[in-house]
């Protein structure tokens, strides 16, 4: 055990770059496995006159190097278990928790298009603003105002608010009647969707600006980098509050909706992606390989993005995956004031919201706890698995 | 250095009008109209019309919603500001610095413990943390720092809230002093709502302190373990200085230098996420307050709390280079 602990260190302060140096380490160790025959894999067919020399290693790319130091730290694995569970709850969840037979999904009268005599055939129970639930025979009298009518026994409705936890409801209902269980998967859908486009955006827009600017230098670099500051400087969570509420304004479907606050969140967080690339590509720009393509004639669209960009990837396959838990926050923060995602959808700032009222924060945790638990679930494994890829792509930039 | 600054500051003046444009149209596009809002019952009983809300909305300057209208808004402010007036506060009636200045000392007290706390808590867990690498209590600091990154300010709140004073009712859950006392006005009775407010403030503290360690702890264990690889410390070890002596004499200090930077930047953004805690806590920080005049239109202030942040992070960014240069000599400004 203690010699395993040397050679993880040992490991872990070497660079990247040699794959047979990496190799050589190990021989006292596990994996490395002997052999004679073929020591050149097909991907290494330009190093065939190397290959003479590793003829008792197995030659690893370094992508095989990666994901084995990746998976050496306990902390990456249980991040990656978190955020895979996670997946499978909001995505699969929902179907799954369908099949049982004592789950019941909202279906009123109206969505089924059903008339009011089919729903009452169809054992619909409707509900009136008077007295909860109503008899077939007394609807014929219709003295009452109907509320609603909902599909058999065990659905919500408003009368079915704030259920506690069990039969039917895992969770329980929240104060509108919806069960909590089943929001949580659905919020957890939109949360992650949320968190993984805006990533992509924020680096599309990264990679842009900061190839640009780092690799012509001069006067665009100065102004690029002045949009930059200004965008590094201005409050990100009261401005996107303002931006929201203006978003609001507009009206707009909550499906909609969801897609603009990805913009707005993208807009007002792409600076810190930008200003990293930059930081990198004028390290890099001076290396030789750069001034080869520039002696073969390749335009500087070419060399930015196919020779440059490429060499700055395992850093921004760290910082999107650190950026993924800071997406998931900023959304539920904003979902929390309700400038976020919009009722009926689901997400679970909104549900941490009800915990406004003293109400639910003191006798209805069963509302707040578990949304507020899978958030640092979310938060947490993003952030694990980011630290774990750094440590295992970047032994020299633990930052 | 003194050229350096110069540039740095003409640089900053740059970057806030840039932002101020920015933060200026989106305010104006915002829904929540301030004269709407207020003349919206006296309009429905019909003692005011239509042209009469037109006429206050000219006479706050926010009637004009076209592009050119909200360019000479902005001008306008522009101008004023320049001057050093930030205009009325719709809400308060007041001139907006004096209400950022009235208010700010509360969000300003729990923004200096907090930061101080932080520092005390986090340099000796990270460098604990770092001296003991891939050990147990290594691996049960990061875990616990890394959960105070991943909790959302309001759902560590509510759970404190729900914890501290609902279930064992240690500390009180929301404002700054005891609604139904009186405080004589004597001196025993000041000191009897400044321990009050004292108290009310230990959980918007320790709520702000336990979300903000994780990042401090982190930094500091990566500073110390790459200043442990360093040369001189394989020095010191052979001299045979005992361990405490070449983490706590040599390392130490080393260690310190990127968090000197570090220090600068904490203040704006602990003063920008003071918005949710102090709206939890109902404390009426400007936190609280710029929240309150983002839900109702109130133009000048918002613009006056958010150029306040920008102004901290230029300040800061500016300051933090500077500091690193001070405290290690082998970084030149230029």
């Amino acid at each position: 055990m203690k010699e395993q602990d040397n050679n993880i260190l040992q490991e872990e302060t070497e660079p990247t770059t040699v794959t047979m140096d990496e190799a050589s380490v190990h021989t006292d160790a596990e994996v490395v496995v002997a052999d004679h025959e073929g020591a050149v894999l097909p991907e290494e067919g330009e190093n065939a006159d190397v290959g003479a020399d590793m003829e008792t290693y197995k030659e690893m790319s370094p992508m095989r190097l990666v994901l084995r130091r990746f998976f050496r730290s306990k902390l990456s694995i249980v991040g990656l278990v978190m955020i895979v569970a996670l997946f499978l709850f909001s995505f699969l969840g929902p179907v799954v928790y369908g099949w049982f037979d004592n789950v019941e999904w909202i279906h009123t009268a109206h969505e089924d298009n059903l008339t009011l005599e089919e729903a009452v055939d169809r054992s619909y129970k409707v509900y009136s603003t008077q007295s909860g639930v109503i008899d077939a025979e007394d609807l014929n009298e219709e003295t009452f105002t109907i509320l609603e009518v909902v599909d058999v026994e065990n659905t919500s409705g408003r009368a079915n608010g704030l259920l506690p936890p069990g039969e039917g409801h895992i969770l329980g209902t929240d104060d509108q009647g919806m069960d909590v269980f089943a929001r949580l998967m659905y919020g957890g859908r939109i949360s992650l969707i949320i968190g993984f486009i805006v990533v992509i955006l924020e680096t599309l827009i990264g990679i842009v600006v900061g190839g640009i600017s780092g690799y012509f230098g001069g006067w665009i670099d100065n102004v690029l980098m002045r949009i930059v500051d200004i965008f590094n400087c201005i409050p990100t969570l009261p401005i996107l509050l303002i931006a929201s509420a203006v978003i609001d304004s507009w009206h707009l479907a909550p499906d909609v909706q969801i897609y603009v606050l990805m913009v707005i969140i993208t807009l007002f967080g792409w600076s810190g992606t930008a200003r990293l690339v930059r930081g990198q590509i004028l390290g890099l720009r001076e290396q030789e390989y750069i001034t080869a393509t520039e002696v073969m004639g390749f335009s500087p669209w070419r060399r930015i993005f196919k020779h440059l960009v490429p060499n700055v990837m395992p850093q921004l396959i760290v910082s999107m995956t650190l950026g993924l838990g800071s997406v998931i926050l900023y959304e539920s923060s904003l979902s929390y004031l309700g400038l976020g995602v919009q009722l009926p959808k689901a997400a679970w700032g909104t549900m941490i919201a009800l915990a406004k009222s003293r109400e639910v924060l003191i006798y209805h945790m069963n509302i707040w706890l578990p949304a507020g638990i899978l958030i640092v679930i979310a938060v947490l494994g993003f952030n694990f698995i980011g630290d774990g890829l750094r440590d295992a792509m970047d032994p020299k930039a633990r930052k | 250095m003194f050229k350096y600054i110069v540039k740095r500051l003409l640089i900053s003046i740059v970057i806030l009008l840039g932002v101020s444009i920015i933060i200026y149209f989106l305010v104006r596009l915002m829904p929540a109209d301030y004269v709407d809002t207020k003349f919206a019952s006296q309009l429905s009983q019909g003692s005011i019309d239509q042209e009469d809300i037109q006429r206050f909305k000219d006479l706050y300057g926010i009637g004009d919603n076209s592009f050119t209208g909200i360019l000479s808004g902005y001008f306008k402010w522009l101008g004023n500001m320049l001057r050093g007036d930030f205009g009325n506060s719709f809400i308060h009636n007041k001139p907006v610095g004096q209400v950022i200045g009235e208010n700010m000392w509360i969000s300003f007290a729990i923004a200096v413990v907090a930061t101080i706390l932080q520092f005390l808590i986090a340099i000796p867990l990270g460098i604990t943390s770092a001296t003991h690498q891939y050990s147990v209590r290594d691996y049960v600091t990061t875990v616990f720092t890394m959960i105070g990154i991943a909790l959302p300010t309001y759902f560590f709140a509510y759970i404190a809230i729900r914890l501290f004073s609902t279930e064992l009712g240690w500390l009180p859950n929301s404002g700054l002093v005891n609604p139904s006392k009186n405080y004589a006005d004597t001196f025993g009775g000041g000191m009897e709502k400044l321990g009050d407010i004292i108290v009310h403030l230990i959980l918007p503290v320790f709520v702000t302190v336990i979300l903000s360690i994780g990042g401090l702890m982190r930094y500091t264990r990566t500073n110390t373990l790459e200043v442990l690889n360093a040369d001189y410390i394989r020095t010191a070890r052979a001299k045979g200085l005992s361990e405490k002596r070449v983490v706590y004499k040599h390392a130490f200090r080393n260690t310190l230098i990127p968090l000197a930077t570090l220090l600068a930047g904490i203040l704006p953004s602990l003063f920008g996420g003071m918005m949710i805690t102090e709206q939890v806590f109902s404390i009426d920080g400007i936190g609280n307050l710029a929240y309150n005049a983002l839900r109702q239109g109130d133009i000048p202030f918002i613009m006056g709390y958010n150029m306040f942040l920008a102004v901290l992070t230029v300040i800061g960014t500016l300051f933090s280079d500077i500091m690193y240069s001070i405290v290690d000599p082998r970084v030149k400004l230029q």
